[in-house]
């Protein structure tokens, strides 16, 4: 063996017998090549992070100059006088994703509670489960659709009892005449549920399945359990799944420009047309020119801002308040 | 004995009152249990309504989008406005190419990104950054990268002085699938044993070998059930395209013109005031939902045949 070796090394030395085998300068080169082309790939990730920040912020340069900080709370948006604040779109994306996270988030939590208990056999759990993961999959453009067409005239019953009952209050002062504010926030809803739903499932299901042994044995019950066991194990998870959802809820686009009717006049009702800096983009992006363009990036710029604080928050919540148990 | 029951110790087994010693039993009208009814209750009902929409939108596009499907729809063009008939035939190729484009980016890009932060990084300073950084680029709104790609290639006219064009929209949508495939690349990695790396090293492979032969092609599930994901997703997205591959009413004209796909179709046609235009958007919903879902299926199929 040893001798054969021998015979086909190039350049037999004692030493070469115990290496058995040099590697060709190709192969370093290769290896050397590919460890450098998963760097350069890798970085794309940071250069376009990096690219979008930019270039929006490059776009955004104008419009910071001419309105600076009066943008975020002047509503004006008149693209013939160049006059341009966004606070009615502001307005829009905070009022619509917090009420839809605030209505998401029980039928979320307890959606996963329901598929994570032994309350129902495991086939009805897993088609639940699945359900809402397909629910996720479609696309927000046609929730957007069948909003416009089945949901909203579905609802407007609804919401004009809504309005009979507590049209006193500045919230509901409108008479509900098609896309508004409440259809968005409830298509929103739509939206984020799946999101809820898979993170607090997955979450619950990593509860040490000691710690829901020792809360029955010292006698509670099953929601005993889960209210002061087991939900409060997984809250930090939960709660940084609630954080991405609202991040989700304020960049989502499509189904939103849809059905919120794209006012430019601020209302407080809820029933009435609004805006989100997502849809103004998607309605006026394409046609805007000149400073319009500027004051569309600036707005975008807020929304990048916004998602980022959330989704930062998120991270900083998953890792901070997990529980150790 | 009677006198010791007048002062019972702690530890007493007797009929005492301290330990009561009643048989065990269900007592369903107990507060502890009527309330545990009531959650369970609820429970199921917020189960029930999350699943609600699915049915309600799956049931109206099947009904909706599906009595219009026909050969024509995949072979005509949308008609112009207030006109009758037509077909998708140009969206649903556009959504194709323009689905495609973003694949052929953002999979070698994102399986390399997730081979250098599973095998190369040793989890340094620079892995973190771009761990960090991809969780940052998965949470950036889709509208966001549609601004990005129109600033720096509709508006720059990059490609051959053409400003839409179906290759921004392709990378508009890459920006938002690269995320996902870096995130599943990493973790299918992570899964492989270490001990096949080892064995690899053992009979002498270089680590380019061991990866491109052994450690990649044993992380492929997870890998391709998340690229199918991602695949999926960014066929249905709307937002980037809207200003980046625009739309067209035409057959698509090569991938440096402006586009039509289904999504954006479904957009543009379901806020028109023509009942024609309007029932093509259902079309284009029922083929999207319908490519969408066998794609969830097969990557559940993938990932199912790992298993066994």
């Amino acid at each position: 063996m040893l001798t054969d070796l021998r015979a086909t090394d190039p350049s037999p030395s004692p030493r070469d017998a115990f290496t058995l085998r040099r590697r060709p300068p190709s192969e370093r080169f290769v290896d050397l090549g590919f460890r450098q082309l998963t760097l350069v790939l890798a970085s794309m990730v940071a250069i376009v992070l990096l690219g979008i920040f930019l270039t929006v912020f490059q776009g955004a340069r104008e419009a910071i100059a001419q309105f600076g900080l009066n943008f975020l709370t002047t509503s004006g948006w008149d693209p013939v006088n160049e006059d341009y604040g966004a606070f009615i779109a502001i307005y829009g994306t905070l009022v619509s994703s917090i009420l839809s996270l605030l209505i998401a988030v029980p039928l979320g939590v307890g959606t996963a509670i329901f598929i994570t208990e032994d309350l129902m056999p495991t086939v009805v759990r897993d088609a639940i489960g699945l359900m809402v993961e397909l629910l996720a999959a479609i696309p927000s453009v046609v929730l957007g659709l069948w909003a416009i067409f089945v949901m909203e005239p579905a609802i407007r019953p609804a919401l004009s009892l809504v309005h009979s009952l507590l049209g006193w209050s500045p919230f509901f002062n409108t008479i509900p005449q098609g896309p508004g504010m409440a259809p968005a926030i409830l298509i929103l809803v739509v939206m984020i549920l799946p999101i809820i739903t898979a993170i607090s499932r997955d979450a619950l299901n990593q509860v040490p399945i000691e710690l829901r042994q020792g809360a029955y044995g010292v006698g509670t019950t099953r929601w005993g359990a889960i209210f002061s066991v087991i939900l409060p194990a997984a809250i930090s998870a939960i709660t940084g799944g609630v954080m991405l959802a609202l991040g989700r809820a304020m960049g989502e686009t499509m189904a939103v420009t849809m059905i919120i009717g794209n006012s430019l006049n601020f209302d407080l009702s809820l029933l009435a047309p609004g805006n989100t800096i997502a849809s103004m983009l998607a309605n006026q992006f394409g046609e805007a020119d000149g400073i319009q363009v500027s004051a569309l990036m600036y707005a975008a710029l807020i929304l990048m801002v916004l998602t980022f604080l959330v989704n930062m928050a998120a991270q900083v919540i998953v890792k901070r308040l997990s529980l150790r148990y | 004995m009677a006198t010791q029951m007048t002062k019972p110790s702690p530890i007493s087994y007797s009929n005492s009152s301290l330990f009561d010693r009643r048989p065990l039993h269900f007592d369903p009208s107990l507060k502890r249990n009527r309330l545990n009814q009531l959650f369970t209750t609820v429970a199921g009902l917020f189960a029930s309504i999350a699943v609600l929409p699915l049915f309600l939108v799956l049931i109206y596009v099947l009904i909706q989008g599906g009595k219009l499907i026909s050969l024509n729809m995949f072979t005509e063009l949308p008609p112009p406005p207030g006109l009758e008939g037509g077909g998708i035939g140009n969206a649903v190729l556009g959504t194709i190419l323009v689905t495609a484009i973003a694949a052929l980016i953002a999979i070698p890009v994102g399986v390399g990104g997730g081979i250098y932060l599973s095998e190369y990084s040793s989890r340094g300073w620079f892995a973190q950054f771009v761990s960090f950084g991809n969780d940052v680029l998965a949470g950036v709104p889709s509208i966001i990268s549609g601004v990005f790609v129109y600033g720096i290639v509709v508006s720059t006219r990059f490609f051959f002085d053409q400003s839409y064009s179906a290759m921004a929209g392709g990378i508009a949508l890459s920006v938002l699938m690269l995320p996902t495939v870096i995130k599943t690349t990493d973790e299918g990695l992570k899964l492989v044993p270490q001990e096949l790396r080892m064995g690899a090293y053992g009979v002498g492979a270089s680590k380019f070998v061991t990866i491109t032969r052994v450690t990649l092609p044993s992380a492929f599930t997870p890998i391709a059930t998340g690229v199918v994901l991602a695949i999926a997703r960014a066929a249905g997205e709307t937002a980037p395209l809207i200003f980046t591959a625009l739309f067209s009413p035409f057959w698509p004209e090569g991938v440096f013109n402006p586009i039509a796909t289904m999504s954006v179709l479904i957009f543009n046609f379901a806020i028109m005031p023509y009942e024609a235009q309007n029932e093509l958007a259902w079309a284009a919903s029922f083929v999207l939902v319908m490519m969408i879902f066998a794609a969830n299926i097969l990557a559940r199929w993938i990932s199912r045949m790992a298993k066994v």
